[in-house]
Formats: structure tokens, C-alpha cells, sequence
């Protein structure tokens, strides 16, 4: 993404979004920050087309397409991850000859044609920052993962920001049986599956790392495949992939396993600069404290507030981990008072990370309540209000008896 | 445009009426064609003569309406159609072929009705319709109808049970199993000795009798079992299936498959010096909480490889001694559990007592006597149907065959099942029992192929759970469980196995913490769980899956075992 004025920078926009902000998407990657930067309430300015439908004096009724530049305010934000789409809904509220005000429109945001954005909110600390990572230039190809195991195999693509599942191949093996070998064929035909969808789904031509991983020898025996593939049909371009994959260990062939090979030793040695390898290691960091138990690991928007009120998220190790999901559809109050929170900590001296959840750490931040903060000295029973909110009313649940699992 | 809809809707209406509605036409029937009416009546009534019984008032009212009140043709048209009529592929689905209570044939049946009340359309006009109604020709399998429960009753054969066999990696597991099948003359020398040669060319010969079990190309490559294997033999009072499970931790998921078929377990625990202690951290300790968890509850272990350290008793007792200390932590109880030396690959105290001198201080049971004094644990026999799919493959029987235990219920050849996730109905045509036996009939506890009909490969999958149309299982994709922590849990993603059902999910919130013995809640909505307490955690699913309360389901986490326990 880049400005549409090149004398346009971070600088000069205004933060208190009265002016707007004219920007180019290039790459499907920025849909997704287009995504993030846009929210209720915020006006956006874009190129639409709109069946515009004429009534003569006589009754009859013609529609026609027409072209036009429309400004809505926004009221809601789809986007689609896997074909990269954005479909923005709103009201429009600049009246041209074809559209009246306060009609409804979604414009659909495409790649090379420019936006404008006014922020009702104004630019916050947050929304720059994930305008200057918008603006930034693109860091390389994206990583390319398939991750299975039998019978099943998800290809995805992890970009900076994002993971995205491309497409999930499932093929049914023959279980092994006394007298005869099927299996040995479903295999080889699930490979043959996947590596068909592999090619046709992600685009090889400009060189980019994949990583194979799956429990046990699946990824290896997959690889071994991709190779004799190659040799057989002296294709040269799959030979140089079949050689260029890395196999990494995980435990399945879910989507989730990619925490699990995103810190491994392969992974971090080979792609060490990417953003999403650090976020994995902290969200380990901010597990392994949990696990210990110790005070200096909360999860949950309240006991975080507390924690960073406090003071205890600063200089010296805090860190606070916020989903990006957070600033995406929250009303203006709630939104400032995250935004504060991230400021705060910054103030402090801490770490701010605002993690994409479009990324398995940020799944993993999710699950954690989408807010989790790694203290600089202990603090105990930050919960505690929560557990007597939640005890009242549930006094009276009936004791249960019986024999217990075990 | 709108006066254009409604003329016609009123078409449509006063063909429906043309169809379906002849009650009505009394009515509309003007005086001078009811008179008519009872005039044609009488005279086809005669003109049938005795065939007149054959046919109602009402049928040949209606005929007679629809010929105009021409006599003889109706008179055709009713010896045609009611008294001797031609074959008609109407007719393909007997009714009596279909078994009761099911929609689909409910269908068929008012089909039929329909085209015969429809009747002066033609026969053509009842093909038309009936091919539009997609009806297929095959007949449904037929049910005998038979009781079950009382069948079953009937038959005084061999017990049947099935065993698991589980340990670390390189216990022997496999080897051990199939030195069993060997002394038991279920395979012949010949076979081993053909294996033992082809082990010999890759320089593996001691996987030999591994082989008879692990018979995938990756597994004998590189001689360690990835899915289970499954086998039986029978003994003089009881028949039982073997589940040989993998030991490597990334297979965890197939020895809970496996697991969760089993009547009890046969831990392997390698003697040999190391292995036994890298074991107990690996996977000796994690197959127990597993197979204890999914409601196991009698062990049999066997001390393997102990002819390498010289039948010494000493490290017996001293591995009986730790290993039983940490199964009963686990929650076995002591006289559940045995212990047996043996060995595998020389087959020592498996199905004949040990011949080896050093090893005279033992006089207990061999392995299959200690097998034969297990009891198999008791059948759900009266619960509505439940059977988790482990297998579907294409039979000669049948393009979908699908394998499993039946976990609870009875069945029966025609039976209709309905396949959860996918909702789709499918009738037994025939059924398989243990070893490929033809039958009837199978209950709970026995390991059946059933050879299914009437629904496409797409909605058959492994994981998927068979059960009676009349009482299914819901999908669902957020439960509450009662779970026992093996690790911290907190809210994490995790994958949920049960039986061959793997999903993936993640722990949405605890709810509580709980007292082990009592229930009570002891806290409320902890961050974490301690490893060994007892808590109340809600989990969500990415896809909905069929499950239900009662049901025992694992829950891991990065390849590890974290939690275990009951759906409420």
C-alpha cells in the first residue's frame, strides 16, 4: 500500500482524521490493512458501480451501470480472507446525480484504484502504527505451509499479517488389514492430490520457502514424492521445490500445529527476520510464565487493565499483547481505552505488541481472551473481583455427586 | 405483473385440485352428471361382475369422471389398472421389503398411493411420476425382524473380548503379538519364515514377527507401527481381537482409536537396561493415563525382553514395584492389574510357561491364561445404537463398507442407520461379525463390517458415528467437560480425540475447579489448572461433531496428552 500523493507520508496526515488520507492498495496483502485501518464510522471515499435505475414519465423503467465515485459512512466491514476481498457498507453521504444521500452502498475495494479515509476518531497511536505498517515496504514472498497428516493436508500461506488457508485436502486411506496392502495406494493417490493442489493453489514462479510438516513421516514420505514426481516428468521447477522444502515436525494436521513449527529450530534458523517467528516466541514466553504460575503473567482485558494501571507492565520485560481484533469493530470509547492502554505501556517502557489475528499466535492470543500481558514484578489475585462477580447468583448451583472420571 | 401472478396461482391451484382434490368433486358435479354419475356406476359395477369387489365406489367414480362417463372405457381402465394389472414399476418397493418407521420408504408408500389415486392419468403418468420422484429400483434389504436382544440371548458361543496393546516405542509390542499369533498357529511358520527373509534383505531380521502385524511399506521401512493393526485368535473359551497399537508419540491419535475399542490392555514394558526408565517418562506413563481415562480398567503388563537380562528377578520386582505404584496412582486398581515376565521375540510365558532355567522362580499364568481370566467389561446392550466408523472401504458386497466396534446397542440386517456428521440415512444390506463371519445380527462390544446401501461415499467417513435414525446423536460443536488435567490447562487450543474422531478446537473458558471426590466447585473460573486437578471446561470446535454426554474424549496439545474426561 502506498499514498497516492508520493509527497504524502506519515508525517503529514493529520491526526485528528479531518483530512483524509488518500491510499493505493497494491498487493492482496493490503486489503487486509485496509481491513484494519477501516472503522465504523469513518468515512471512506472510493471508486463504486451502481445499477441506477431511471423511471420515465410513461412508467417504464430503465437500469443502467454506472461508474461514479461515491463517499459512505461506514457501517460495516467484510473481508474475506481467502480471495483477498473487502466489501465495505455504509450509508452515502455525499449526494451526486446518480445516488441520493443516505442510500445504502458496499463498495467493494479493489486492488489499484484509491481510497480515501477520514477517521471520525482521529489517528490514535494504534491506527498509525498500522498505517505506517501498511505503508511499509513489502518484506519478501510469502512462506508457503502444508501442513497434514493422513488423509488430511491444509495448504496455507503465511504473510506477514496473516495466514491464510488456501485450500484443505482430505482423501480417505484404507486402513491397514490382515491379507492386504490398499494403503500403500491411498497414499500415493493422496499425495498426488495434494501436490496437484499445492501447484494449481500457490504460485512457484518467483522462489519461496515451504514447509512441510505433519506427525511422523508423512511430510518426508510427501516430499520424497514431490521429487520422484519431479524426476518422472523432468520437471525441472517442482524438482527445485521437492528440493528447497524444509520438513518440520508437528503434531497434526491442523491449522494449529503451525505454532508448534513456527518455533522450531528450522524455521527460526531460515526465516528469523519475519515478524510472525518473534510473535510465536512470546506468546511461548507468555504461556511458559502462566504455566509457572508466578503473578507475572495475566490474561483477560480486566485483570491486564489493572495490571498496566499499576505500572507493572513497563520498562524491563512488560509486555503487553493485544489483538488487533480489539481495534477493529469496537465503539469509540472502548477502542480509547485500549488505545490508552497501548500508550500507557509504551510510556512506561514496555513492549507493546499488537498481534494480528489473523495469525496463529494471534489464535492463540485469542483463545487467551485476546489480551494477555507479561508483568515486571508479580502481582497476585488480580482476578479476584472477577471470581465474586462470577460467584453471585451461582450460589445456589446444586452440589453434584457421584463418582468423578477417575 | 402482480394480476399475472396471482391467474397463475389460481392455474396451479385448480390443478392440484385436478389431482389431488377429488373429494371435492361431489360437490361441483352438476345435478344432471351426479345422476350420470350413479348411472355409470351401476352399469360397470355389473359389467365387473364379480371382479366388482376389486375395485371401490370411489375408483370407479372416478374413472368414470375422468372418461366422461364413458362405460367401457372405464371398464377397461379399471380391469387394467385394479384387477389384472400389468407389472408396473410402481410396484418395485414392496412395502412389506421395507422395515417400519422411516421416512424414506414412508415416501415410496405415498407415492404409490398418490399415482394409484391419481390413477386415470395413465400408467404412463404414474411412470413420468414415479421417475420424477427418483425412486431407485433396487429393493431395500429386507429385515427379518428379529429380536436382538433375545437372539443374542440364544447363542451360548465363546465370550468374545478385545485387548489393546500398548507401551513405549520398541517395547516389542508388535513382535511380541506376533510371536503370539504364531505359537497359536494362527500364522504359519511358512509366512514368518517368508517375512524373515524379506526382513533379512533390508538387514532388519528381527522385525520378522513385527512384520506379521505391521503390514504397511513405511512401517515395515522403518520398522515401527504407525495405525493399528488388528488380529484374532481364539482360545477354548473365548474369542478375542488384538489391537496392536503404535507406541511413537506422533501415532497417539491411532492407539486412541484403538484404545477406544478395547475390553483391556496389555501394557509392554521393555526390562531391558534404560529402556525401561525412558519409557516410564515416554510413553509407558502417557499409554496408561490414556487407556485408564477412556474407561479401562484391568491391565495386564508384561515385563518383555527380560531373557536379556537373564531373567533376573530382581529387576522383575523392581519394575512390578514402580510400575504398579504409578498404575494405581493412575487410578487402576491393585487387583486388576498383573504382571507377567516374558519374551516376546523367544515367546516365553506368552502361550507356553518358559523352559529357560534362569527364569524357574516364576510360577504364575502365561500372558493368554491371564487373558482368559479377564472379564470383558459389560455391554450397553439396551442403549439406542452407536458405532464409530474406524474404517470405509469398497467390498464386493458393497461400494461402502464400513468397520467398527458397536460401542452401544444392537442391529440388524435391513436395519435403517443414520451416519452423523452428515445427517444421510443408510440401510444395512448385509453384515459381517469378528472374523468375517456372515450374520444377522451383531451387538455391542463386537467388531461387525456392516455392507451399507442406499447412501453416497461422501457422507461415510472415519469418525463418523452410525446410529439409530429414531434416537441419534447430535452434532454439536461447544460442550462442557468434566475433565482430569494431565498438564496446565488454560484457555489454549487443543485437538479433541474420541475413538477415531480427531477435531480440532480450542478450551473457550474454565468454569470451575472441582473437588476430585465430592464435585463441589472449589473455584471459580480459574486462569489455570494445576496438572492432576479435577475442573469444568467448555470447549468450542471448529466443525460440528457428533458427540454426547457420557462420552469419554481426550484432549491434547502440542503432542502431548493434557487432559481427559466425561461430556455433561
Amino acid at each position: 500500500m502506498r499514498f497516492t500523493n508520493p509527497k504524502h507520508s506519515l508525517s503529514t496526515v493529520d491526526p485528528s482524521g479531518e483530512t483524509s488520507v488518500s491510499l493505493l492498495p497494491t498487493t492482496p496483502e493490503d486489503m487486509w490493512h485496509a481491513h484494519n485501518l477501516i472503522a465504523e464510522s469513518d468515512l471512506l471515499r472510493a471508486h463504486a458501480i451502481r445499477k441506477v435505475v431511471t423511471t420515465t414519465s410513461t412508467g417504464s423503467t430503465t437500469s443502467e451501470r454506472v461508474h461514479t465515485d461515491l463517499t459512505i459512512r461506514v457501517q460495516s466491514v467484510f473481508f474475506d480472507p481467502a480471495a483477498s476481498s473487502l466489501h465495505v457498507s455504509g450509508t452515502v453521504c455525499q449526494e451526486n446525480p446518480h445516488v441520493s444521500l443516505g442510500q445504502h452502498h458496499t463498495l467493494d475495494l479493489e486492488l489499484n484504484r484509491p481510497f480515501q479515509l477520514w477517521k471520525r476518531s482521529g489517528w490514535d497511536s494504534v491506527a498509525l502504527k498500522m498505517l505506517e505498517e501498511a505503508v511499509a515496504e513489502d518484506t519478501g514472498e510469502a512462506t508457503c505451509a502444508v501442513v497434514m497428516q493422513e488423509g488430511l493436508a491444509n495448504i496455507c500461506l503465511i504473510t506477514d499479517f496473516q495466514t491464510v488457508i488456501k485450500q484443505r485436502v482430505e482423501s480417505n486411506i484404507p486402513k491397514k488389514r490382515a491379507g492386504g496392502s490398499a494403503s500403500q495406494g491411498g497414499m500415493t493417490s493422496f499425495y498426488e492430490k495434494t501436490l496437484a493442489t499445492l501447484l494449481r493453489t500457490i504460485d512457484f514462479t518467483k522462489p519461496r520457502p515451504l514447509l512441510l510438516c505433519s506427525p511422523g513421516f508423512v511430510a518426508q514420505d510427501f516430499r520424497g514424492y514431490m521429487q520422484s514426481e519431479g524426476q518422472k516428468r523432468t520437471d525441472k521447477k517442482l524438482q527445485r521445490i521437492a528440493k528447497d522444502a524444509v520438513v518440520v515436525h508437528s503434531s497434526t494436521g491442523y491449522v494449529h500445529s503451525l505454532n508448534e513449527v513456527l518455533k522450531s529450530p528450522e524455521v527460526q534458523a531460515t526465516m528469523r527476520d519475519k515478524r510472525f517467528t518473534g510473535e510465536t516466541s512470546l506468546m511461548d514466553q507468555l504461556y511458559e510464565r502462566l504455566r509457572k504460575d508466578d503473578g507475572r503473567a495475566w490474561y483477560g482485558a480486566k485483570p491486564v487493565e489493572r495490571a498496566v494501571k499499576e505500572g507493572a507492565v513497563g520498562r524491563g520485560g512488560g509486555v503487553l499483547l493485544i489483538n488487533n481484533k480489539f481495534f477493529r469493530s469496537l465503539d469509540i470509547k472502548t477502542r480509547k481505552r485500549f488505545v490508552a492502554l497501548v500508550d500507557k505501556v509504551k510510556e512506561d517502557g514496555g513492549e507493546a505488541r499488537v498481534l494480528s489475528s489473523d495469525h496463529e499466535s494471534g489464535q492463540r492470543l485469542d483463545a487467551l481472551g485476546g489480551i494477555a500481558a507479561i508483568l515486571t514484578y508479580p502481582i497476585f489475585d488480580l482476578d479476584e473481583d472477577e471470581v465474586e462477580e462470577g460467584g453471585n447468583g451461582e450460589e445456589g448451583e446444586p452440589v453434584e455427586e457421584g463418582a468423578m472420571i477417575i | 405483473m402482480s394480476r399475472h401472478q396471482a391467474v397463475r396461482n389460481l392455474d396451479y391451484e385448480a390443478e392440484l385440485e385436478d389431482e389431488y382434490g377429488y373429494s371435492d368433486e361431489e360437490e361441483e358435479l352438476s345435478p344432471e352428471d351426479q345422476v350420470r354419475m350413479t348411472e355409470g356406476t351401476a352399469q360397470v359395477l355389473e359389467a365387473l361382475g364379480v371382479e366388482a369387489p376389486k375395485v371401490t365406489k370411489a375408483q370407479i367414480e372416478e374413472s368414470l369422471y375422468y372418461y366422461f362417463f364413458d362405460v367401457d372405457k372405464t371398464i377397461a381402465y379399471l380391469i387394467s389398472k385394479y384387477i389384472d394389472p400389468p407389472k408396473k414399476p410402481a410396484k418395485a418397493a414392496p412395502p412389506k421389503a421395507a422395515p417400519k418407521h422411516d421416512v424414506a420408504t414412508a415416501g415410496k408408500k405415498s407415492a404409490n398411493v398418490q399415482s394409484n389415486k391419481k390413477g386415470p392419468s395413465s400408467a404412463d403418468g404414474v411412470t413420468n411420476q414415479v421417475g420424477q420422484l427418483k425412486i431407485d429400483d433396487t429393493p431395500l434389504p429386507k429385515s427379518r425382524n428379529l429380536n436382538v436382544l433375545s437372539e443374542f440371548e440364544k447363542t451360548k458361543g465363546k465370550k468374545t473380548a478385545s485387548f489393546v496393546v500398548v507401551g513405549h516405542v520398541d517395547a516389542g509390542k508388535s513382535t511380541m503379538m506376533g510371536r503370539l499369533l504364531l505359537d497359536l498357529n494362527v500364522v504359519d511358520q511358512r509366512t514368518v519364515d517368508k517375512l524373515r527373509k524379506e526382513a533379512e534383505k533390508i538387514g532388519k531380521t528381527s522385525f520378522a514377527l513385527a512384520w506379521v502385524l505391521d503390514q504397511r511399506h513405511e512401517e515395515r521401512s522403518r520398522g515401527v507401527t504407525i495405525d493399528i493393526a488388528t488380529n484374532r485368535f481364539e482360545t477354548d473359551t473365548t474369542s478375542f481381537t488384538i489391537l496392536d497399537a503404535p507406541g511413537h508419540r506422533d501415532f497417539i491419535p491411532n492407539m486412541i482409536a484403538g484404545a477406544s475399542q478395547a475390553d483391556f490392555a496389555i501394557l509392554v514394558i521393555d526390562a531391558s537396561t534404560g529402556a525401561f526408565e525412558s519409557g516410564l517418562k515416554g510413553q509407558t506413563r502417557e499409554h496408561s493415563l490414556l487407556i485408564r481415562s477412556m474407561g479401562v480398567s484391568r491391565i495386564i503388563v508384561a515385563v518383555n525382553k527380560l531373557d536379556t537380562v537373564n531373567w533376573s528377578q530382581e529387576r522383575f520386582d523392581e519394575i512390578r514395584h514402580q510400575v504398579a505404584g504409578f498404575l494405581t496412582g493412575t487410578g487402576f486398581q491393585p487387583k486388576n492389574i498383573a504382571f507377567v515376565p516374558v519374551s516376546g521375540l523367544h515367546g516365553d510365558n506368552l502361550v507356553r510357561k518358559t523352559t529357560d532355567p534362569a527364569a524357574s522362580w516364576y510360577t504364575g499364568n502365561t500372558l493368554v491364561e491371564e487373558l482368559e481370566a479377564s472379564e470383558p467389561s459389560a455391554r450397553a446392550l439396551t442403549k439406542p445404537l452407536r458405532m464409530t466408523i474406524s474404517e470405509v472401504m469398497r467390498t464386493p458386497q458393497s461400494p461402502i463398507s464400513i468397520t467398527g466396534r458397536i460401542d452401544a446397542g444392537s442391529l440388524q440386517m435391513g436395519d435403517a442407520l443414520l451416519v452423523q456428521p452428515s445427517g444421510e440415512k443408510a440401510y444395512v444390506k448385509s453384515l459381517q461379525v469378528d472374523d468375517g463371519e456372515p450374520a444377522d445380527w451383531a451387538v455391542a462390544g463386537q467388531n461387525v463390517i456392516l455392507h451399507l446401501s442406499n447412501i453416497d461415499a461422501i457422507h461415510v467417513r472415519v469418525g463418523d458415528i452410525v446410529c439409530d435414525p429414531a434416537k441419534p446423536i447430535q452434532c454439536v460443536d461447544t460442550f462442557t467437560l468434566k475433565a482430569l488435567a494431565f498438564d496446565i490447562l488454560m484457555p489454549m487450543q487443543v485437538d479433541v480425540h474420541r475413538g477415531r474422531l480427531h477435531a480440532a478446537g480450542k478450551i473457550e473458558a474454565i468454569d470451575a475447579i472441582l473437588d476430585k471426590v465430592t464435585g463441589k466447585v472449589i473455584k471459580k473460573k480459574p486462569m489455570i489448572v494445576k496438572p492432576g486437578t479435577v475442573s469444568r471446561v467448555r470447549v468450542t470446535l471448529h466443525t460440528k461433531v457428533p458427540l454426547e454426554a457420557g462420552q469419554r474424549v481426550v484432549l491434547r496439545s502440542g503432542g502431548q496428552t493434557v487432559a481427559a474426561g466425561l461430556l455433561e
